[in-house]
């Protein structure tokens, strides 16, 4: 409910030339972004292009770097989330934000600082309640349920009637991120029609998606972000799926021509791995190859490279079983080995070929590593310097290394480039090209559009599934994307 | 509705859960007092029952320091070191006194806050802070009292010793204890606060709450309670010793997992973690009641330990 002295349809919110870096890098480079009481905008763009950065400076989880900053009319200097939440500002953020060691009555007192005092989990629990009655009838959950022992579908759903509660002050917006991914049909239909009430009473929402048909289902207004900026607003009425996606790719990347397919290959067949069911695409793949793999982060890339890695391998020349290598995205969590050398990290694939008599020979462990450091022009002290000394991107080229410098035929890329500066992307890539040339198979997971230039034939996926298959000169930032959103028409 | 029917039954488990975790300590209590009543029922009297668990009032109190630490996800090293610096703190000066007594005990207790926002501030592992702090506190304690003295007041003695109407005192300190803690933890909407920033620290801040100020109040807090187990102790053993309770660190940490609670964070149980430090501090009584030699007992409070840990993972694999 507005306040009587706003008009319905005065603006709730604005940002101007707002800008957030964090080192070199800009995740958002001067955006102006409104949103009124009553109106529902759906925030649109690829992996990467700021949606979730311009979400939690709104938000006050993240402060921003430059810009302007407006509440109803009132210019802000720092914002907290508590401001936040006092001004009416709700966030439903893509990870859960619930914990999952308190009950539903105990999550809404989280967010609620009124409720508090004695009889506070009786009213937390009945407003909980409430509004999840409210937004998907029939779903009766009882407020003492931990939310560890809910499925994850109906944690989402208590997630985002926490935010629509109101306690002491009015709600004057809400921020959904990607709110309906883990969702069945019928709630999704039951939120959608939800933020058109609200709407009507004058809450305003943001919605961010990667499902189209929701933005042009509910929205008023379609935003289009592109590389951490906003490239184009449109009223949703009169906008079709087709629109919207062509104004998504509509920065095309300048693309170097592809470079592996003129070699001359493919050569011989290193890989094929059949697909779950029909809709899922058999993954082929030759020596000389660089086969992307694309679609939006998250819908099933990452766990084909790994099936892949787990499946039996092909043979290879003399019988042998061909040899895998993974160069994982995720440096911190299952690539580096944080208190070892370079050398030693460098060299952990390739120790069976460094091993005299049953242990390893330190001259031919050091031999490599110092060509490998030099061929990746590793900027480092010595190859003794402990991993961790190194900036990110030189780091990741240790990575590669490792796969490199062992004897595997095929190597499978798990984003490895993301947050990497682009001189050491481009020296990545012209090392990825030249050892392809040389008949090594690689199968490349990425999210950054502009990469799948390096690839010379790419399966795009979604929702779990290979859904298809791009060659040569169809692979052009519009046709990934189409087929990323499941289609024109999709 | 099948989403009211999962909801219930999601609900039972949970209190089925909850029940298991305070169940088993009790269960395991419970037979270690009727093997100590058989053996010698002149025991289960007024007089022997306020024998038995005389020197479970400290550890109780420096048990539910460990909980607040452990419910943040972090450990507490120094805590059997802060007890032995507040022993000799209270042997020292609380009788002639008092006032210095209180202000270097306010100080110790913001010192252990300071001490949690150092740890959050800067993202250092408790652990080591912790395991840092142990030092100095033991080294002001001997700096204080290089060697074991000092005299505690006569009230403070006077009421260790006191024989209140109905139930022995340390009965009466274990319900309040557990009582006060459910009631500020379990049960109050701040105690709803403090366990989800143990599990989930970044809803919790995305929230708008300071988790800094959190971390520093939960930290105050385990001062708090460390103080108060280290004047029981003293008013127990009427004098001051730094190195009087090294043990109760781990005593602490093993009393608040037997308790229910999980080093993961925001799970605890302030009911739980008192019987706990009930069950272990009974574990010498019962061996010198089946005359087995008191070097045994760190490895009965293991076996208890293991014991009700196992009881625990059977009850999950059995509740569907």
């Amino acid at each position: 409910m507005p306040p009587p002295e706003e008009a319905p349809g005065a603006e709730f919110l604005a940002v101007r030339a707002a800008r957030k870096t964090y080192g070199a890098v800009h995740a958002l480079r001067g955006v102006d972004f409104a949103v009124r009481r009553g109106e529902i905008v759906g925030l649109v763009g690829h992996n990467g292009a700021g949606k979730s950065t311009l979400m939690n400076i709104l938000a006050g989880t993240v402060q921003r770097s430059g810009g302007g900053f407006r509440i109803g009319a009132v210019e802000v200097g720092a914002w907290s989330p508590h401001q936040a939440q006092a001004h009416g500002l709700r966030c439903v953020f893509q990870e859960l934000s619930l914990c999952a060691n308190l009950s539903l009555a105990e999550n809404t007192r989280i967010l609620h600082r009124s409720l508090r005092g004695p009889g506070w989990r009786a009213r937390a629990g009945a407003l909980i309640g409430r509004v999840i009655e409210e937004i998907f009838p029939g779903l009766r959950l009882d407020p003492a349920t931990r939310v560890a022992d809910l499925p994850i579908g109906l944690r989402q759903m208590v997630e985002i009637a926490r935010a629509f509660a109101v306690t002491d002050a009015p709600l004057g917006c809400v921020i959904l991120d990607e709110p309906t991914s883990a969702l069945g049909h019928e709630a999704t239909g039951q939120l959608l029609s939800h933020l058109r009430r609200a709407a009507a009473r004058g809450i305003g929402c943001i919605l961010i998606t990667h499902r189209l048909d929701e933005i042009l289902a509910v929205c008023d207004r379609a935003v289009v972000m592109v590389d951490g900026a906003i490239v184009a607003e449109r009223a949703v009425s009169g906008l079709t799926r087709g629109e919207l996606v062509g104004l998504m790719g509509s920065i095309e990347a300048a693309r170097e021509p592809a470079a592996g397919a003129a070699a001359g290959f493919p050569g011989a067949a290193m890989i094929d791995h059949p697909g779950r069911d029909g809709g899922d695409l058999a993954v082929r793949a030759s020596a000389g190859e660089i086969v992307g793999f694309a679609g939006l982060d998250g819908h099933g890339q990452r766990e084909r490279l790994r099936a892949l890695l787990a499946a039996p391998r092909a043979a290879g020349p003399g019988g042998k079983a061909l040899r895998m290598a993974y160069v994982a995205g995720d440096r911190a969590a299952e690539g580096a080995f944080s208190l070892w050398s370079i050398a030693d990290n460098l060299t952990l694939c390739s120790l069976r070929a460094l091993t005299r008599c049953g242990l390893i020979a330190p001259a031919a462990e050091r031999d490599l590593a110092r060509v490998w450091v030099g061929r990746l022009r590793v900027k480092a002290p010595s190859i003794d310097t402990p991993i961790l000394d190194l900036s990110g991107g030189n780091q990741q080229k240790v990575l590669f290394a490792r796969a490199l410098a062992s004897d595997a035929a095929i190597i499978l890329l798990d984003d490895p480039m993301r947050g990497v500066d682009v001189g050491t992307k481009q020296e990545v890539y012209r090392m990825i090209r030249d050892e392809a040339r040389q008949g090594r198979c690689f199968l490349w997971y990425t999210t950054e559009i502009e990469e799948l230039g390096n690839c010379d034939r790419l399966y795009v996926f979604r929702e779990g599934r290979a859904v298809s298959e791009l060659a040569g000169a169809a692979i052009t930032p519009a046709r990934v994307l189409e087929a990323s959103f499941g289609g024109r028409h999709g | 509705m099948d989403s009211a029917a999962r909801s219930a039954g999601a609900v039972r488990a949970g209190r089925r859960r909850d029940a298991a975790a305070v169940g088993l300590p009790l269960g395991a209590l419970a037979l270690m007092l009727a093997a100590i009543f058989t053996i010698r029922p002149a025991a289960f009297s007024y007089f022997g029952i306020t024998l038995l668990f005389k020197l479970a009032v400290p550890l109780i109190f420096a048990s539910l320091a460990q909980m607040l630490v452990i419910m943040l996800g972090d450990i507490d090293l120094s805590n059997g070191a802060f007890v032995g610096l507040i022993s000799c703190v209270t042997a020292l000066y609380l009788r002639d006194a008092p006032a210095r007594a209180l202000l270097i005990d306010a100080a110790a207790i913001a010192a252990y806050a300071g001490f949690g926002l150092l740890i959050h501030l800067r993202a250092l592992p408790s652990i080591i802070v912790t395991l840092g702090m142990s030092f100095l506190w033991l080294g002001t304690a001997i700096l204080l009292l290089p060697a074991p003295g000092g005299v505690a007041p006569d009230w403070l003695v006077g009421f260790m010793a006191w024989r209140p109407p109905l139930l022995p005192l340390p009965i009466w300190l274990a319900l309040a204890a557990a009582g006060a803690g459910h009631f500020v933890l379990t049960r109050s909407s701040y105690g709803a606060v403090l366990r989800g920033a143990g599990a989930h620290p970044r809803a919790i801040a995305r929230a708008g709450w300071s988790l800094p100020a959190l971390r520093a109040a939960t930290y105050a807090g385990a001062g708090l309670m460390a103080t108060l187990a280290g004047v029981t102790l003293t008013g127990l053993t009427t004098s001051g010793d730094p190195n009087i309770a090294p043990g109760y660190t781990l005593l602490g940490v093993g009393a608040v997992i037997l308790g229910g609670g999980a080093f993961t964070g925001g799970v605890v149980s302030p009911v739980g973690t008192v019987v706990g430090a009930l069950t272990l501090s009974l574990a010498g009584a019962l061996l010198s009641f089946l005359a087995v030699p008191p070097t045994w007992q760190p490895g009965a409070q293991g076996a208890i330990l293991f014991l009700v840990l196992a009881g625990r993972v059977l009850i999950a694999e059995v509740t569907p």
